[in-house]
């Protein structure tokens, strides 16, 4: 196992080389330069050569990937034109409120898919299966800046139950629970796509194992019907189900763009559409470093537990 | 599988229970505080390296300039600076500078840290020249120097007459920051701002907010807040509906769909018209619009009202001519413009042999000062096909479209839209519409009109140092743009801002500042 967890982590390498030199050659290749981003009106052919002057950005391309390579490799991310401080301080700030709203949206998407899949499952054709298959159905269905913006209404605006948007009261704020308070309805909102997804997963994964021998074995053994479910069948159906929470856990990261702009959630995804649309390069690069490795690692993450519970796999 | 049941079924009821118990304690926010909603993070609190309005709302309250726009209007008046005299010729300016002034850190203000200022953006052997880059350094190319007379006195010898230099001081690139503060901190001052201003920075959360606070040490009448947070909301809709459940208590650039929901009731709509254009640039030079009947016709084709009162409800005004309203010493007001007459366009675009015209017609994805441009260019679209004109329209991201029509249109495209607002009713012309402004020569004049007349009548306003000559000036330009009509004049915007009840004392300004501290709340 140490030696194929290594073994993924070194292939990440090229994978990170690969991406950032695609963003560097797209953020190249697309019209306008940070210069006009930064002058607006006022952008004389003067006064652009000299910003980009300034920015280093007169050099030839490949003189600036190689000079950012060089720093990366130290440790160095540049310093952000458009925030005017190193990226690596915002990525890493950003980043982490991220990791929050994702993953608070993971916890809750897998807990909520789990359970509808099981329940749907046990009650296959049931009235409770139409339901949750229905609520499924309408939650993959739903756009979530839709769903946030419509949250927002309802329990901000009207009943006041919960904050509009941010991360921490500005005022009084700060803590755990105040993060919570704010966590509810962005997460809720990003949680909804992928718990469908994961319940109509499970549903099936189930399915298939409750017809299975070793159930049916259990049963005659006189296995209550809760260890049935829980012990016997949700073990043997998480294999199907774990890599696909790791794959949705991609998907949450993406889906978190919409969500953070809508919820003014000060998250690396509304930074990375801010920084593309200042030209940004460096903010850029380092975002999508940050996310890409990220993404890889989750992937991982998510074999590893699948190696852990089917020992097949491994062998 | 009660058990499945009961679980979800006690879940369930946990979720409705918890909630509410863990509400933190009602975060009201209390009397002496203001949230603005912003339109966006600020990029820099450093004035020199600052472009954006959305930086300059909170710069304006920390710094302050030698000289500031009048409250109300777009006339400077003395700040930092008690008085001053100009030359005769117009190229020596000397201030008299306010004594006893310190900046926030505890250093003095005087005619060294002005010097400081200034050298810092112009020269780029300066020791701080590396806080940069500073992109609006050219307001002050026209320095030649700046010499400290005494510690209250500052000298600035300018390379030729530059009647703008006053109201590029007032604007937010010729506010003063503590040449200490950038001494010590360097790239780091730009988030950690040290001026003069009636309030003093505090902290500034990254992409949350950005706090500042009364400064209890200042020379003039001391801000009735004791703190102001500027949260920035990117999402229009989050930024109302954090409105409408009292999160914050200013709010700025109310888009003009959400503006229906605070009219009446516990909320107070602003408005303020400022020097804002927005218009469509003609080309002069390739295309059907070279002929100027063609160019009167695309104006007189255009139904501005509807414009602005439709799709803009109501937060725009028609645009007459060139020059805003706003710039009232310099306005003409006898100016008719090209009122909506669709008669008269067909009559002109008949007279030029130019019916059933093709025209390609660039217009933007969105941008500063754009307003809503799609939709604008759609009207405009119909507005021409009902005169016979046949119009193509070609959309571009906004880098992508600044790049495309500052180029020049050449033979690519007839019009483009687009949008300024400026400090001084200098700076739109003198850049967009001289022969010396043509994009050959690195200027923003993309619809190439070429009128040696107002070249002459440009330059002489920019060296006549005495305001109501210069209006005259300016009055006469007017003229020979509106009858020339380079481009289609449609409107300028008013911006609006919505506050709470309890703000008592908020004004905008012309200037498209936000300046707080008068502003208190009950």
């Amino acid at each position: 196992m140490p030696a194929y967890v290594l073994g993924r982590l070194l292939a990440l390498l090229p994978v990170l080389f690969g991406l950032s030199l695609i963003v560097f050659l797209i953020m190249a290749l697309i019209p306008g330069d940070p210069a006009q981003a930064i002058l607006g009106s006022y952008a004389t052919p003067e006064n652009v050569a000299r910003i980009n002057r300034d920015l280093g950005l007169d050099r030839s391309l490949p003189v600036q990937y190689l000079t950012w390579l060089g720093n990366v490799v130290t440790g160095d991310l540049g310093r952000s034109y458009s925030l005017n401080r190193p990226v690596l301080d915002e990525v890493l700030e950003r980043f982490s409120a991220t990791l929050i709203l994702a993953g608070a949206a993971l916890v809750l998407a897998s807990v909520l898919g789990l359970l509808a899949g099981i329940v749907s499952a046990v009650y296959q054709y049931g009235l409770a299966d139409k339901l949750v298959t229905f609520a499924v159905l309408i939650g993959i269905s739903l756009p979530s800046f839709w769903l946030g913006l419509l949250l927002i209404l309802l329990f901000a605006v009207r009943w006041r139950l919960l904050p509009v948007s941010g991360m921490y009261a500005i005022y009084g704020g700060g803590g755990l629970v105040d993060l919570l308070w704010h966590l509810i309805l962005p997460a809720t909102t990003l949680a909804v796509v992928a718990a469908g997804v994961i319940a109509r997963l499970t549903r099936s994964a189930m399915l298939e194992v409750l017809r299975q021998d070793f159930v049916r074995t259990a049963r005659a053994k006189g296995v209550s019907e809760r260890g049935v479910v829980f012990r016997h069948a949700l073990k043997a159906a998480m294999v199907t189900v774990i890599p696909v929470i790791g794959i949705q856990a991609g998907f949450v990261l993406g889906g978190a763009v919409y969500i953070e702009t809508v919820f003014q959630w000060p998250g690396i995804g509304r930074m990375l559409v801010d920084a593309i649309g200042t030209r940004d390069i460096l903010l850029v690069q380092g975002g999508v470093l940050v996310v890409a490795a990220s993404y890889v690692l989750f992937n991982l993450l998510a074999d590893v537990v699948q190696r852990l519970l089917d020992p097949r796999i491994a062998a | 599988m009660t058990v499945i049941r009961s679980a979800l079924a006690s879940l369930f009821l946990a979720g409705l229970l918890v909630l509410p118990a863990l509400r933190p304690a009602d975060a009201q926010i209390p009397a002496d505080v203001l949230v603005v909603g912003q339109i966006a993070e600020p990029a820099s609190m450093d004035p020199a390296v600052s472009t954006a309005t959305n930086d300059f709302r909170i710069l304006v309250n920390l710094y302050e300039g030698l000289v500031r726009y009048k409250p109300g209007t777009l006339e400077v008046e003395p700040a930092l600076a008690e008085s001053w005299t100009i030359s005769e010729d117009g190229r020596v300016y000397e201030f008299k500078l306010r004594q006893a002034v310190t900046f926030h850190d505890g250093t003095p203000f005087d005619a060294e840290a002005v010097k400081f200022n200034f050298e810092r953006m112009l020269d780029e052997n300066h020791p701080a020249a590396g806080t940069g880059p500073f992109p609006l350094a050219f307001f002050f190319s026209a320095i030649e120097k700046v010499e400290v007379v005494d510690p209250q006195t500052v000298r600035f010898t300018l390379t030729e007459a530059f009647a703008p230099f006053l109201s590029n001081l007032a604007y937010p690139t010729g506010l003063i920051v503590s040449p200490s503060a950038v001494t010590e901190q360097g790239q780091d001052y730009a988030r950690n701002p040290v001026g003069t201003g009636p309030f003093r920075f505090v902290e500034w959360v990254g992409s949350q907010q950005v706090t500042i606070e009364r400064n209890p040490d200042y020379w003039g009448e001391p801000a009735k807040l004791q703190t102001v947070v500027f949260r920035p909301i990117a999402d229009a809709n989050t930024r109302a509906a954090e409105m409408l459940a009292g999160g914050i208590d200013v709010m700025v650039e109310v888009p003009p769909d959400a503006l229906g929901q605070f009219s009446g009731g516990d909320f107070q709509v602003h408005e303020q018209a400022g020097p804002h254009l927005w218009f469509l640039i003609l080309n002069t030079r390739e295309g059907p619009l070279q002929d100027k009947r063609v160019r009167q016709a695309v104006n007189y084709a255009i139904d501005k009202q509807v414009i602005a009162d439709n799709i803009l409800q109501g937060t725009a005004v028609p645009a007459k001519g060139p020059i805003a309203p706003a710039f009232e010493w310099a306005y003409d007001d006898t100016i008719e413009g090209y009122p909506h007459d669709p008669d008269k366009a067909k009559a002109l675009l008949a007279e030029a042999g130019a019916e059933g015209a093709r025209l390609t017609f660039y217009v933007a994805e969105s941008g500063s000062g754009m307003l809503d441009p799609v939709a604008i260019g759609t009207a405009i679209q119909a507005d021409l096909a009902k005169v016979g004109l046949e119009v193509e329209i070609q959309t571009y991201e906004w880098n992508t479209y600044l790049a495309n029509v500052n180029a020049g249109l050449g033979d690519k495209a007839d019009m483009a839209e687009m949008a300024w607002m400026t400090n001084d009713p200098d700076t739109l012309p003198y850049l967009t519409l001289r022969t010396d402004a043509l994009p050959e020569n690195g200027g923003f004049n993309s619809g190439y009109y070429s009128n040696p007349e107002l070249d002459r009548i440009l330059d002489e306003a920019r060296r006549e140092s005495e305001q109501d000559k210069r209006g005259e000036l300016y009055r006469q330009a007017q003229r020979i743009i509106v009858e020339d009509a380079p481009w289609a004049f449609i409107a300028h915007w008013q911006q609006n801002a919505v506050t709470t009840g309890t703000v008592q004392g908020f004004a905008l300004q012309p200037s498209f500042f936000l300046l707080l501290d008068d502003v208190s709340k009950q």
